[in-house]
């Protein structure tokens, strides 16, 4: 039996209802701690809605949610988990600077968190531009930059480096590990396969159901496959 | 409750007007120009001009900071910063305070500006005192916040947000008094109006105005206003929730 803290995120047949549609129809999942995990699956295959039920922003319908031991959204969490939604929640007509500082008030952390953040996102440079007029994949490093202001130990991302040119794409994953291996515990959604491979832990999603979860070397070698695309279409077949 | 947040949240969103040099210059300069045109329209009615140019002065704050809070709350829902900030260990009394604080601040400026204007180049004449005036003018402000903050909830994109301001606004100052005396709407009217927050925020203007005396009749009436900004504030903050659909 493991406890809280090797597995800090525990779903228990999570049931999530949008509208009409039974998005999550009964997932069961652990995550592990001090690692990154990917979250791969198409668009609309429910990953936005169980990062969201993990943080507690989300109605559920029932099922159980648990973070650190603690039901998901107690106000105990919020100091504890950084998220970052898919489109940037930032001030657009504030500079990053100003965001930075506002959302560190909030949280109650220095000033000097916020250029940590900054210089983690590589945004440095940009620390006096109002963010409306930043492009689109810095916009999105801001947003990452906030999250990452109140040191949390949980770090959820919801598609961070959608837009972002390859070589920052690979300085963030390196981000991740480096502070994943400082123990946080990352859980990361992502469409892109190759980013996928890079994850400690993977979870396919398909349909709002859990197809497959292990280390990718580990599900490669289940499928006999050579790559994760291929991996994930005979997992998604044989589920 | 936490000053830090409130305090932080007050300085963010006034930054975040000043940035917008086009909305602030709006809001200063539209009701002393809206009066100097009510002013000329009554040239040859000197008190229709006092009777109803007093009260405006007061009025003005609770229209504008209803139409500035309506888009602004839009935006943070829509844009995700509400939903990061419920995420946050922050109250949501620590954020409406501190939006009440910015507001108040402007709708203060704002009725300075519009009195000066008013009692100063125009010529309206007041009993009362002007401070007073002021003073109801930031409650009319943080009456049509509060106001704002709840349709902000009903809309899902700004073209709804602005089309609140005729729906809620408009009727509520046609009932208040300021164009015709309340006892003689017809009698529904007369019944509708007495549940309407502004019909005693107008009558509150109108005693300053007209009477300038610091009696009991103004006390009941600023006190209805407080308890209607107490009530929509609630109601406004039950729909911040923590989770959503």
């Amino acid at each position: 039996m493991m406890n809280s803290t090797d597995t800090p995120i525990r779903i228990r047949d999570l049931h999530v209802r949008r509208g009409r549609r039974l998005v999550l129809p009964g997932v069961s999942l652990d995550i592990r701690g001090g690692a990154v995990t990917g979250l791969l699956g198409p668009s609309g295959s429910g990953k936005s809605t169980l990062l969201r039920s993990i943080v507690g922003v989300q109605i559920v319908e029932s099922g159980e949610v648990s973070v650190h031991g603690l039901p998901a959204g107690s106000p105990d969490l919020r100091r504890r988990i950084g998220y970052v939604t898919q489109a940037p929640s930032v001030y657009d007509d504030l500079t990053v600077r100003e965001n930075l500082r506002y959302f560190g008030r909030i949280l109650g952390v220095d000033n000097e968190r916020g250029e940590d953040a900054l210089e983690i996102v590589g945004l440095r440079s940009r620390g006096d531009q109002i963010v409306g007029t930043l492009s689109g994949g810095q916009r999105s490093r801001v947003s990452l930059a906030t999250a990452l202001l109140g040191a949390p130990d949980i770090l959820i991302l919801d598609e961070p480096t959608v837009g972002l040119d390859p070589v920052l794409r690979r300085d963030l994953w390196r981000t991740f590990h480096e502070l994943a291996a400082a123990g946080t515990t990352i859980l990361v959604s992502t469409h892109v396969m190759d980013e996928a491979e890079k994850s400690d832990d993977l979870v396919l999603m398909r349909e709002g159901a859990v197809v497959a979860n292990g280390a990718p070397a580990e599900l490669l070698a289940r499928t006999s496959t050579h790559d994760i695309e291929s991996a994930f279409m005979a997992l998604a077949e044989a589920a | 409750m936490s000053t830090t947040a409130t305090l932080a949240t007050t300085h963010r969103v006034l930054r975040q007007l000043r940035r917008d040099r086009r909305t602030l210059a709006l809001i200063f300069l539209v009701p002393p120009l809206l009066l100097t045109l009510f002013r000329y329209v009554f040239d040859g009615q000197a008190d229709t001009f006092d009777r109803v140019g007093g009260p405006l002065v007061g009025l003005f704050p609770f229209i504008s900071m209803f139409l500035v809070t309506s888009i602004a709350m839009l935006r943070e829902r829509t844009s995700g910063t509400l939903e990061r900030l419920m995420s946050m260990p922050v109250g949501k009394l620590d954020l409406l305070l501190g939006y009440g604080l910015a507001f108040s601040v402007v709708a203060a400026v704002q009725a300075a500006i519009t009195s000066a204007v008013a009692f100063g180049l125009l010529g309206l004449d007041t009993n009362g005192s002007i401070g007073v005036v002021v003073a109801i003018a930031i409650a009319n402000a943080l009456l049509g916040m509060a106001l704002g903050l709840l349709v902000s909830a009903f809309a899902s994109s700004e073209f709804q947000a602005v089309q609140f301001m005729p729906a809620v606004v408009i009727p509520q100052l046609l009932l208040s008094g300021l164009i015709v005396p309340r006892e003689r709407m017809a009698d529904l009217l007369e019944w509708v109006s007495a549940a309407l927050p502004l019909t005693y925020a107008y009558d509150a203007l109108a005693h300053v105005t007209q009477d300038g005396s610091l009696d009991a009749g103004l006390a009941a009436d600023v006190g209805i206003v407080t308890a209607c900004i107490a009530l929509a504030l609630a109601l406004g903050a039950a729909t911040l929730p923590r989770r959503t659909a």
